[in-house]
């Protein structure tokens, strides 16, 4: 039994019936060279008005069914089968001059990078007014892009309306990108992470605008998006892909709350919340590309709860209660929360930890409990330094600049031994700059820098041998920060050889310890950089640091470019490293969530000042700063009040 | 101060600052010029006229080409001599360099002129069309004639015009272009044809490449992908939404054409016999003939320079994001 | 050992994907391979000539622009020599001089790039503006300065063609070098206190050598027009040398009647600088494929090499305006 069409859910899910909204039956789009599957048997239906969440991570092909809706693949695929129906007219069966017509006038397309999406040359109201002119011709274009501008709360005034692209900001950009696709009041929407890269506060503000204008004029929405958070406050129905294929489906409230597949659950378990301490799990293992899924269950390898039938035919959507789950064992999964938490949806933690081990309770539990004393960061409260100990690090009104401007302003930190402390920030705050500066890259700045009372000189080159072993810093971009001409065996004795000496099998055996302490294999220590994914690189860079035997580390936003179950596999990882080795940490993120998971202080800049400073609780759950209070209110969260409700 | 000015009118203020790059560039090179012609193993004069030269007549020479004073002096008074009109008179022929090479240099000038301008204009419309028929047989076949023709050298492409249209496949076309000396090329258009179409040929398919190459660049962008997904007809998306961000790239890339002109008239000419500078310079290194050397290489010089400075502003005219910048 | 991680890493150990040598993947790309044949067949004939000439290539053994007949399969050039032997004759002379013009001019120019980015400040900029001097004036015409003043001797002719490639050279690999130089793994040596002549040798110089390729196959290509052209001129080696650019100026005259004298060495001239232009494109094709540019205009940008490149251009070439790329595209 497959999903296409038979599989009949409550509620607005029978659109294809009513003929409005948008229908989506057994959707496969396959590579052009070698026909390798990227997604397949994708069927959801999205009524006016209702907005939907497609989730996944990078490679789950989000964007190209994000695209298929609207009869457009990029190069090298094509779509193979499936049918999409838009108010009861297929998309795929039109002709080109059909489906031109049907495109920005009956189904629109919300870009997920407005700077590379507006053209360079043209101005807003060209921008804004070319689905006007290309399918309501006649129709007073000037009154109307006025009113669509408005309505995505941009001034319509002639300055902004003679604006270029690069004459805006980031939010900016995004709201002409939603104006250009609402002008023609189209029945369908398709949001493709439109708010990735925004920060958070001009997010809130952009997702406000998308759920405002949805309603009021009845369009149906599909929002396609890796931020689980975003979804659970905007969608009320979500479907989870995995390897090209949706793995859950159903109401949002019911999918976050209570997940059935196991992909969905150690999802879940990877997202940090900003509201309650929660201990991060990552997925260990990767993604299969196309063209190299396995025979059976996509997700077999890496999930805990498998069988042998898991591995030999690709599962079929199964209907659990009012959610589509494509596992052979939902029925079983259900019950099994039901069973250990009667009367309350809970989820367990089946899809394991990084070593294998099994999953620890769950995450109501864990929500519901007292701060367990053994877990997590602030199981160093116990072991925290007495007064009296010299704090590691010490950073004494420090003022940086970058040629004219000033991005930093009076700094201070102290950073104790065995703590961790985040430093949170929107972008341009200077968190980077500040982290710089620490290590020595950055070298306009006053005031001091102090390690082990020793004072640091400002650029790395004069510092002496013991003070930059020391201090190890790891960078955000794992794509670039290993050297791709290096086995990773070189990359890790380098700094061995240069500050210890050791060489030969002696390194080679410590290289090989390094690479276990950081969850990888020995082999791979042949192996070159593009061999690795980026979690696996990052990994590898941390264990190039570690290499130095450091006692402060510094990660500049290590784990921005990483998917979030990487990120929370990652996280884990430098938890357990800190309580192995008695490592200061000082994370710079933008994602205030992430911060409980890491950091026993938060540290919050804003223009280059700290404007709030303290224990991690007292800071995102009594915030005295207003800037900060906005900050943590703005955090999309997934189990707010509400969520998922509409 | 001046940073204000520059803010305020960028154009102007490239434009200023270019042109007095270009003319410290054309001082040097005057100054390259003159020391790598005048420091010549051995001497000018003894080598114009020869072992039978009496020595009066050696000084007369010398002092006619100033090798009598130091070498700091014949510079000055080259320079001098430029400015004042006089460019000094060849040795070969012991007429003055400006009667000697004016001829010469209008005639190149209309086989760089003709050709640059016709085979831009072929080679952009023939790069559009490719681009977006890109992977068609027809974008194949053009992109495969177009490396391999790009790869010739000069006068292999023009003998073998020579060849086809010439003498021996069939016989429509004059082989060589001599003129009168003096007259203007403009007097015998048939010689022209051949000359002219070599230089097409061996310009088109670099143009035409840029042009391929910058065209699906943008058609592959994100905003012409939103556009197709707006709906926009896809006359219009080529026209009005690549074409545009694409400009920059061809006009260097005509620049360039331009500027290689300069250097590939020289084979050309020799092939055709035609009379511009290029025959001229050759002949005048055969001949040892310095100031018409000197004047020669100085114009392409400056050929150079001007070339840059047009190109350089016209992108900027076209790129907006840089013109707030610069 | 954690069945999980072990499944999930089922790859061999090996370079794979733009670890592999950029040369042998061009190789293996369909015009690549016909490049390298096509190339490859010249530079045999030219180096095995010599040794399977029928006649010597200066003796005079016909009448002045004879027919081929059996003694002469090409027939005979303006005095009387055999073509074929001197066509077998009057290749290698020419490879060489343009492939040492290319070495001279690759090696001088990547100096001068690399040497220009690792100083910055003052340095950097006297470097760039000799560069953009010597771009002042077209290739030909430089060497033709050149040989007007010291005479027409094969070394000066390798030395100037050679320097005449530098410039172009010391601006792409300065541009590399630069990338290379902010990239993070660099830095992170230098937070170690690494001394910088260990981070150009061992860290940088090796992330050099694709562009250091990609740039020799193109310039060889102009390297070979250029020597070409010169001797076509009459700047080359003395008469009676053979040479095939000079055969096809000599024999112009007698086109009609034996026109082989003409087309032979200028077909083998064209097969061979179409043979190098294929695959040093598709050498340059694969490195851009896999630094993950793979834009059209990139690899048309790299290609433009093959002629003359602007002193006032911006140093980084032609510019499109596509915004920058998001730099989270793996490598």
């Amino acid at each position: 039994m497959t999903a296409a069409g038979s599989a009949q859910l409550d509620g607005g899910f029978e659109v294809s019936r009513r003929g409005v909204g948008l229908a989506v039956r057994d959707l496969r789009v396959e590579t052009t060279a070698g026909s390798a599957v990227v997604v397949d048997e994708i069927a959801f239906d999205v009524a006016p008005g209702e907005v939907f969440g497609l989730v996944g991570e990078s490679g789950s092909g989000k964007t190209t069914i994000g695209l298929a809706l609207l009869g457009h693949t990029r190069r090298g695929l094509r779509i193979t089968g499936g049918e999409v129906l838009l108010n009861g007219r297929s998309v795929f069966a039109a002709s080109p001059r059909e489906l031109r017509s049907l495109r920005g006038s009956e189904i629109a397309y919300v870009p997920q990078d407005p700077a590379s999406a507006l053209h360079p040359l043209r101005r807003v109201r060209t921008q804004v007014s070319a689905g006007l002119r290309a399918h309501r011709s006649g129709s007073d274009v000037d009154s109307r892009v006025a009113e669509v501008l408005d309505e995505v709360g941009l001034p319509s005034d002639r300055e902004m309306l003679r604006r270029l692209p690069h004459e805006l900001s980031g939010g900016q950009q995004q709201r002409v990108a939603l104006a250009m696709a609402f002008v023609c009041r189209p029945s369908v929407i398709v949001l493709d992470e439109p708010t990735t890269g925004l920060d958070v506060t001009i997010q809130r503000r952009v997702l406000e605008t998308v759920r405002t204008l949805c309603s009021a004029y009845g369009v149906a929405a599909v929002y396609v998006s890796h931020d689980l958070a975003v979804i659970a406050n905007l969608a009320s129905s979500v479907a989870v892909l995995y390897a090209g294929r949706v793995v859950e489906y159903g109401p949002s409230k019911l999918v976050f709350s209570s997940p059935v597949h196991p992909y969905t659950r150690g999802l879940l378990e990877s997202v940090p919340l900003a509201d309650r301490r929660k201990t991060l799990h990552g997925i260990p293992g990767r993604v299969p590309r196309p063209g190299q899924r396995p025979r059976g269950c996509a997700f077999a390898p890496r999930c805990v709860a498998r069988t042998e039938s898991c591995l030999a035919s690709p599962p079929a959507s199964c209907q659990v209660g009012t959610r589509l789950v494509r596992c052979i064992h939902a029925e079983e999964l259900l019950h099994q929360h039901s069973a250990s938490h009667p009367g309350s949806a809970t989820t367990t933690s089946t899809a394991g930890r990084a070593d294998g081990s099994p999953g620890r309770g769950s995450l109501a539990a864990e929500l519901a409990a007292p701060a367990d004393p053994q877990e997590g960061p602030q199981a160093e409260s116990a072991s925290a330094p007495a007064p009296q100990d010299q704090p590691r690090l010490t950073i004494r009104r420090l003022t940086a600049s970058y040629g004219e401007v000033q991005v930093l302003a009076e700094v201070d930190l102290s950073l104790a031994r065995n703590e961790s402390i985040a430093v949170v920030g929107e972008s341009g705050a200077g968190k980077t700059t500040l982290a710089q500066c620490i290590v020595g890259l950055h070298t306009r700045w006053s005031g001091e820098i102090d390690l082990d009372g020793l004072a640091l000189s400002k650029q790395a080159t004069r510092r002496d041998r013991e003070s930059l072993r020391k201090i190890q810093y790891i960078f955000q971009n794992p794509y670039l920060s290993l050297n791709p001409r290096k086995t990773i065996l070189e990359t890790i004795t380098a700094p061995m050889q240069h500050f210890f000496s050791w060489s030969g099998a002696e390194a080679l055996e410590r290289a090989a310890e390094a690479l276990r302490s950081v969850s990888l294999e020995p082999d791979n220590l042949y192996r070159y950089p593009d061999q690795l994914s980026g979690g696996e690189r990052q990994r590898v860079a941390i264990a190039r640091a570690l290499a130095a035997q450091p006692t402060v580390l510094v990660c500049d936003e290590i784990t921005s470019a990483l998917d979030v179950s990487v990120q929370a596999a990652i996280v884990e990882l430098l938890v357990r490293l800190r309580q192995e080795q008695q490592l200061s940490l000082v994370f710079i993120t933008h994602n205030l969530a992430l911060v409980r998971n890491v950091a026993e202080v938060c540290v919050v800049l804003s223009a280059g000042r700290i404007v709030e400073a303290g224990r991690v609780e007292d800071v995102l759950e009594r915030p005295t700063d207003p800037y900060t209070a906005e900050l943590v209110a703005n955090i999309p969260s997934l189990f707010r009040e509400g969520v998922g409700a509409r | 101060m001046l940073r204000a000015f520059s803010h305020r009118h960028p154009f102007t203020a490239l434009i200023i600052r270019r042109s007095v790059v270009g003319v410290v560039t054309l001082f040097v090179v005057s100054v390259l010029i003159f020391g790598a012609t005048e420091v010549l193993p051995g001497n000018a004069a003894y080598a114009v006229l020869g072992h039978s030269a009496s020595p009066a007549e050696l000084h007369a020479l010398e002092r006619q080409l100033h090798l009598d004073r130091s070498v700091v002096d014949q510079y000055g008074a080259w320079v001098g001599g430029i400015f004042r009109g006089d460019l000094g008179r060849s040795l070969a022929n012991g007429t003055s360099v400006w009667s000697f090479t004016e001829a010469r240099l209008v005639n190149s000038m209309i086989l760089v002129v003709l050709a640059g301008v016709i085979g831009s204009l072929l080679a952009v419309a023939l790069g559009i069309a490719a681009a977006a028929r890109k992977d068609t047989w027809l974008d194949d076949a053009m992109s495969g004639i177009a490396l391999a023709v790009t790869a010739l050298p000069e006068f292999v492409v023009a003998i073998t015009l020579v060849i086809l249209f010439s003498t021996v496949a069939f016989h429509v076309l004059p082989g060589v272009s001599v003129f009168a000396p003096g007259t203007y090329a403009w007097s015998g258009p048939r010689r022209l044809v051949l000359p002219v179409a070599s230089l097409v040929l061996i310009i088109v398919p670099y143009i035409f490449r840029m042009t391929r190459a910058a065209m699906i660049e943008a058609l592959e962008s994100e905003y012409v992908e939103l556009s197709e997904l707006h709906g926009v007809s896809r006359v219009r998306v080529l026209l009005f939404y690549a074409l545009p961000t694409s400009l920059p790239p061809i006009v260097q890339v005509v620049a360039l054409t331009f500027l290689y002109l300069a250097g590939g008239i020289v084979i050309v000419e020799n092939v055709f016999a035609y009379p511009g500078i290029g025959q001229g310079l050759v002949n005048a290194v055969n001949a040892r003939d310095i100031p018409v050397i000197q004047f020669i290489v100085l114009v392409l010089a400056a050929f150079y320079i001007v070339v840059n400075i047009v190109a350089d502003v016209t992108v900027l005219a076209l790129t907006p994001r840089r013109r707030s910048r610069a | 050992m954690n069945p999980v991680v072990g499944l999930a890493r089922r790859r061999g150990v090996g370079r794979t994907g733009r670890s592999q040598g950029v040369l042998w993947r061009a190789a293996k790309t369909s015009r690549g391979a016909f490049g390298l044949v096509l190339s490859g067949a010249i530079v045999v004939l030219a180096a095995v000539g010599p040794l399977v000439s029928p006649h010597s290539a200066t003796a005079f053994v016909a009448q002045p622009f004879a027919h081929p007949d059996a003694s002469n399969l090409l027939g005979g050039d303006i005095l009387g020599r055999d073509v074929l032997s001197r066509v077998l004759n009057g290749g290698w002379v020419l490879l060489i001089m343009a492939f040492l013009a290319t070495v001279v001019g690759v090696g001088v120019g990547a100096m001068a790039g690399i040497v220009a980015a690792y100083v910055r400040g003052v340095g950097d900029g006297a470097i760039m503006r000799t560069v953009d001097v010597i771009l002042a004036f077209p290739q030909l015409v430089f060497a033709l300065l050149l040989v007007s003043v010291v005479g027409a001797k094969l070394w000066l002719i390798v030395v100037a063609v050679g320097i005449s490639h530098a410039p172009q050279v010391a601006r792409v690999l300065r541009a590399a070098a630069m990338d290379v130089a902010e990239r993070p793994f660099v830095k992170a040596m230098e937070l170690n206190g690494v001394r910088a002549r260990t981070i150009v040798w061992r860290e940088m110089l090796p992330n050099l050598t694709t562009p250091v390729t990609v740039e020799f196959g193109l310039r060889l290509t102009y390297s070979i027009v250029v020597m070409a052209g010169l001797a076509f001129l009459g700047f080359g080696q003395a008469p009676p040398a053979p040479n095939w650019g000079y055969m096809i100026s000599e024999n112009r005259i007698g086109l009609v009647e034996n026109p082989w004298a003409v087309v032979v060495p200028a077909l083998l001239i064209a097969l061979l600088t179409v043979g190098v232009n294929m695959f040093g494109d598709a050498v340059a094709r694969v490195s851009m494929g896999a630094a993950g540019r793979k834009g059209e205009l990139a690899v048309a940008s790299t290609s433009i090499g093959a002629m003359e490149p602007p002193a006032f251009l911006s140093a980084d070439g032609p510019h499109s305006l596509q915004p920058a790329a998001r730099n989270d595209v793996p490598g």
